[in-house]
């Protein structure tokens, strides 16, 4: 169906009575759910069923009642949340009284009438004047929006801006950030933001340095918003354009947790320095849960009579020992040239944070040199911080700084190899795209030998291995296992079979 | 069947009378618990008021709150009900002398007068509309989670030897989770789901206007204003709304009117339990430029 469909009369007229669900709310809801699924969103039948039922509890005019009745059915994660929101506000962006295009569809044409209608109807009072403004005074509307916190009159702003600057034209294939990119452009919110700041300063006098942290925090707040709306109101466009379908693929975005380490984008690599921590707290307290509890310990019978006394002396509750499995220990060996240095970071950080888990960890980087990090890690509060010293400190470069695989295992061989025994299991960490240079697998080979398990973790897609200069077959024949792990996901994995 | 609440809007009213300052989400997704029946698993960080919610809806309908803490080691024995064992065995040791045939015995011990309820069993079985609250679920073990999914989707209990015991009335379940591991997809489908999170700054203004008396509306509104940035930095645990309002309270008691750095670095240890954290904060806080790392 249409961005534009039968439902919005629906929704209009809805807003007090209970919704009697129509064919073309079911309709819309089904595609909404598909679109969910696709995003890779889980959800089941059940939770279909429960979301059908569900909206009809809540007046479908509330918008935000609406959508709490559907995320609260269908999404059972809170990272998911936000891969719900988008296709949220794709489907049901052009559903509600404020947002409504004009009936025959004329995109460009709407806007001020639609502002006045708002300045009249809603109180959306700064957002009016539409079209006579000049880029001046809609920078100072901006500003003052922006200086009042005013979030109706951002709204027309935001409105204003797209419709002036993003310079949107029907069924040009532009993603949604090109038209967010040159609407930003214009505005110059760095900018505002010190303008901000000064006009505060000028108005409240003399400020510590805290109370204009707090500005700043503020008003940055602020502009996020603002930029929100703007998205919101580029999406929309964009939607009444495409339509819903199309327009929710171009959007879809993996789940943090299947993010590729490899292609992350600087915003993604943000999301996934904040996933790891809570990821190895819930990765820490399961492996521990499962250590405890894995197998029965054997039959600790002095605790046993002991228990039996208070049921006059029938052994109704047998007691067991605490079972006491034996931690192994871990040599991380960690390719931390440029390609491959994410993975290596986010395995560092999981390896450590798990440390408790194992009896011993020690750590090692290359790139073409070998350099021991395991003292970079002790007694540190904040693995972030032991991560960044290991990138910037550590000494791994030998010749020319490319990765040389063989000449960092030699010289790894050569210098700890002896510290290698039959408790440890070695995680080799990296692509290996040799640049050419000898392999020297004879290493790993006699690392197996001497050592309970070697692992290689690749994070390339196992698609790649064993093209171009990459050797890692050539490793893998004498390692117990090598894996692909490109997200958060299979390192998770990895990392719980390993204890 | 009737409903509990009217509306979302009136239980937030009724909510914040109780001094329990809802938003829409949490006050929607209550509601809709008790229209279509369904426990509300409600996750989120530590001290944002998830069991709170339970506690203030539960006083919101003058009901009993019956409560089950959830631990390591949680076992049917003591989520749901218990055989009394050794009253049991006393019974059986009794009757020796008396010629009272096995099947006699058997049937006798195996009766109500001889069965511990437990929480999730009380809950069901309680004649008056009750709120069950299942405080930290994330810290059974997989496995114990099988334990309450006959509840939660059917509202019974099955003994063996008794058979199933259905509720008498529907409770509004509340499942709290500090997501310290994935609970199992079979739980998460019976319920609905809510994230509370930190509030924005205007709830937690009010929550700290009406946690704390006395405070003036200027100095709440910088506590939450200092308490937002601070969050804004990588910590290991941001501050929570109980240690905003700990914080809140302490200010209120030094007599300060408003917060300045020295006053602020000098009591963060209330806000931030985490020494590093603390350090952190402090050195941010009076970074005027804002950049966090």
């Amino acid at each position: 169906m249409t961005a534009t469909g039968t439902t919005e009369g629906n929704g209009r007229s809805a807003k007090t009575v209970p919704l009697e669900l129509g064919d073309a709310v079911l309709e819309l809801l089904n595609g909404f759910i598909i679109e969910l699924r696709a995003a890779g969103l889980p959800v089941s039948l059940t939770e279909n069923l429960d979301a059908l039922e569900a909206v009809k509890h809540v007046p479908i005019g509330d918008r935000e009642s609406f959508k709490y009745a559907l995320g609260a059915t269908l999404v059972k994660h809170y990272n998911h949340w936000k891969a719900f929101e988008t296709v949220f506000e794709v489907y049901f962006s052009l559903r509600g009284k404020e947002y409504a295009i004009g009936e025959d569809g004329e995109l460009l044409d709407l806007e001020d009438g639609d502002l006045d209608d708002a300045q009249a109807g809603d109180q959306q009072g700064a957002g009016g004047g539409g079209e006579n403004l000049s880029p001046e005074e809609l920078a100072e509307m901006l500003f003052q929006s922006l200086m009042r916190g005013d979030s109706q009159m951002m709204k027309g702003v935001a409105r204003q801006a797209v419709r002036r600057f993003a310079g949107m034209e029907p069924g040009r294939p532009v993603g949604g950030t090109y038209y967010l990119y040159r609407t930003l452009r214009n505005l110059d919110l760095d900018g505002v933001l010190e303008r901000l700041l000064q006009q505060a300063q000028d108005t409240q006098g003399e400020a510590s340095e805290m109370d204009q942290r707090l500005w700043r925090d503020e008003y940055q707040h602020r502009i996020d918003q603002l930029q929100k709306e703007i998205e919101a109101e580029i999406r929309r466009r964009l939607v009444a354009d495409r339509g819903v379908e199309a327009m929710a693929k171009t959007l879809r975005k993996p789940l943090p947790e299947d993010v590729d380490f490899m292609h992350a984008s600087r915003e993604e690599m943000t999301n996934l320095r904040k996933a790891i921590y809570p990821l190895t707290r819930k990765l820490a307290a399961r492996l521990q849960r499962k250590r405890r509890h894995g197998r029965r310990g054997p039959l600790d019978f002095r605790r046993t009579v002991r228990a039996s006394l208070s049921c006059g002396g029938v052994p109704v509750e047998p007691k067991f020992r605490n079972p006491n499995p034996h931690k192994p220990e871990i040599f991380v060996i960690a390719d931390i040239s440029g390609s491959v240095a994410a993975f290596a970071r986010f395995t560092l950080h999981l390896v450590y944070a798990i440390s408790g888990q194992f009896s011993k960890v020690r750590s090692f980087v290359f790139i073409d040199g070998l350099d021991e990090v395991t003292s970079y890690f002790e007694g540190v509060e904040d693995i972030n911080e032991a991560v960044h010293r290991v990138n910037t400190e550590a000494d791994v470069v030998w010749v020319d700084g490319h990765s040389d695989y063989g000449h960092a295992l030699g010289v790894f061989w050569q210098k700890y190899g002896k510290d290698i025994g039959p408790r440890t299991s070695v995680m080799i960490l990296g692509d290996a795209r040799n640049n050419y240079h000898a392999a020297e697998s004879w290493i790993v080979k006699e690392m197996q030998d001497k050592a309970r398990h070697v692992y290689w973790l690749n994070p390339e897609p196992r698609s790649y291995w064993d093209t171009g200069d990459s050797i890692v077959g050539e490793y893998a024949q004498h390692c117990d296992g090598s894996f692909e792990v490109r997200n958060l996901r299979q390192l998770e994995a990895f990392v719980e079979n390993l204890v | 069947m009737s409903f509990r609440f009217e509306d979302a809007a009136s239980l937030r009213d009724d909510l914040r009378r109780v001094d329990y300052l809802s938003d829409e989400g949490i006050a929607g997704v209550v509601y809709l618990a008790d229209r279509l029946q369904k426990p509300v698993l409600v996750e989120g960080p530590a001290g944002t008021g998830k069991t709170q919610l339970a506690k203030s809806v539960s006083e919101v309908l003058g009901t009993r709150l019956i409560r089950l803490q959830c631990y390591e080691g949680l076992d049917e024995a003591k989520a749901l009900y218990e055989w009394n064992y050794k009253k049991q065995l006393l019974r059986i040791q009794s009757d020796r002398s008396d010629e009272h045939d096995w099947a006699g015995v058997s049937e006798d011990i195996f009766s109500d007068e001889f069965l511990l309820t437990r929480p999730l069993l009380e809950a069901i079985s309680a004649p008056d509309p009750v709120v069950l609250l299942i405080d930290e679920v994330d810290r059974v073990e997989v496995e114990t989670e099988a334990l309450l999914l006959e509840i939660l989707s059917d509202y019974q209990v099955s003994i063996p030897e008794l058979g199933t015991i259905e509720a008498k009335q529907i409770p509004l379940v509340f499942l709290t989770s500090n997501n310290t591991r994935e609970l199992s997809e079979a739980l998460k489908r019976r319920c609905l789901y809510l994230h509370v999170d930190y509030p924005d700054l205007e709830r937690e203004k009010e929550i700290v206007l009406t946690k704390v008396p006395d405070i003036t509306e200027n100095l709440a509104d910088q506590v939450a204003r200092v308490v937002r940035s601070i969050r804004q930095i990588e910590l290991k645990k941001a501050p929570s709304v109980s240690e905003t309002i700990d914080w809140a309270k302490t200010l209120v008691l030094l007599g300060v009117e408003k917060i300045e750095e020295q006053t602020a670095s000098d009591t963060l240890n209330i806000l931030l339990k985490y020494q590093s954290d603390i350090r952190k904060a402090a050195k941010e806080l009076v970074t005027a430029d804002g950049v966090s790392v």
